[in-house]
């Protein structure tokens, strides 16, 4: 694998991480519990998709192919996403949605904080400006693991459920493969074993306040970020948010 | 004849901010730079919040002033390093801010007084209010809800 084939692989990843997680978040708007979680989702949805545009309008850039965000948000099958696995699971119930945010959240902002460095000064500025965006997100998500974690026997129970449910999705974010190796020694993504103990030390203070308790198994789930196998929730998801550029090519407004 | 460059800013502390219209664009401290590139003006733009709605308006609203005033070749050029951030809010945004009824940003990471009745028993409803950089506060001695530009 060249660099230049890497660089675009690790962006495609930036940008289906934040477009797929925007997107389900987004599925929850005039649906939450209440009116002030609603208006939340929603700016976080906004912020995530936001911060796609620049991923995205910058793997066009370092692709060459004269594709556009909106092309690469909108036109590639499941095939040719590469998000994790995690951001593509269904909303569940609130909690789940939050635990979900939760976890992804901590490794978002461990991450970006570390791309704020990178030697491609393009993927530094993006990185310095999501984070302070994210910095909010995991501020909220971790509150709101914790409230309902440590709330009543209903919602330990449901949080708990999540955590259990989710948990075999973490392992894939500190998976490195090529594309991570050969953006590690380009001195732009990351190690990402540093990395996993940061995050680990996180949720650790997050879970104990929560009252939750982490599951033995280490078992990861694999296939999101390379594209090799996602799971059946992703093309489910695509035929909602891809529909009007498929059945109406070029539509703008 | 060509506009000078401060005659610019001047103008374009004149267009309103499409969210909150008592501060200029310039007040939010999102216009970064003009210059003149031969016969054309750059204006260096930089979004508040990365998914900010009111970005390709603002872009639109400035291009337009601009051309209201017989300049017709601009170019809106944006830029997100460094980050924008409230600290650069002008002290006349601030001030209209606050007389508009929402709380401006301040590093203590909360409002300092309720807008509407100067109180000091504050509550935070929400870090996420009716805008992306707005969050969402109770006064606990005048009971009503306002908006806190949250600090970034």
């Amino acid at each position: 694998m060249t660099d230049h084939t890497a660089l675009f692989e690790y962006l495609l990843r930036l940008g289906d991480n934040t477009l797929v997680l925007g997107h389900r978040v987004s599925e929850w708007c005039g649906h939450a519990p209440v009116l002030e979680e609603d208006i939340a989702l929603a700016n976080t949805a906004l912020d995530l998709i936001g911060q796609t545009q620049m991923w995205f309008g910058l793997a066009g850039e370092v692709e060459g192919a004269e594709r556009s965000a909106d092309d690469l948000a909108m036109l590639r099958d499941v095939w040719d996403f590469r998000n994790l696995l995690l951001v593509e699971q269904p909303n569940g119930d609130f909690g789940q949605t939050l635990m979900r945010q939760c976890l992804f959240d901590a490794f978002h902002f461990e991450l970006l904080t570390e791309l704020t460095r990178a030697s491609d000064d393009r993927i530094a500025a993006i990185a310095a400006k999501a984070l302070k965006e994210v910095t909010y997100h995991l501020d909220r998500s971790s509150e709101t693991v914790i409230g309902l974690g440590d709330g009543t026997e209903e919602s330990h129970r449901r949080m708990q459920a999540a955590l259990d449910l989710l948990w075999p999705y973490v392992g894939e974010m500190f998976t490195a493969d090529a594309v991570d190796d050969a953006m590690h020694t380009a001195r732009i993504a990351p190690d990402l074993t540093t990395l996993r103990a940061r995050y680990d030390e996180r949720l650790n203070n997050i879970l104990s306040e929560a009252t939750l308790r982490k599951p033995d198994s280490n078992f990861a789930q694999s296939g999101g970020k390379s594209g090799f196998r996602h799971t059946e929730h992703l093309g489910h998801m695509l035929t909602q948010m891809q529909w009007l550029q498929r059945a109406y090519p070029g539509a703008t407004w | 004849m060509t506009p000078d460059v401060s005659t610019i800013w001047d103008w374009l502390d004149q267009v309103p901010d499409p969210e909150i219209p008592v501060i200029s664009v310039v007040d939010l401290g999102i216009v970064r730079d003009v210059a003149w590139q031969g016969d054309t003006l750059e204006v260096a733009v930089t979004p508040t919040y990365s998914g900010c709605p009111a970005t390709s308006v603002i872009s639109m609203d400035i291009e337009t002033a601009l051309y209201d005033r017989g300049v017709t070749n601009v170019r809106i050029k944006t830029q997100i390093a460094p980050p924008w951030t409230t600290d650069w809010l002008s002290d006349k945004g601030r001030a209209k801010l606050t007389e508009y009824g929402i709380a401006p940003p301040s590093p203590a990471g909360g409002p300092d007084t309720c807008p509407r009745c100067g109180g000091t028993h504050l509550t935070r409803i929400s870090q996420f209010g009716s805008t992306p950089c707005k969050a969402h506060w109770r006064c606990d001695d005048c009971l009503e809800p306002f908006d806190y530009f949250k600090c970034i």
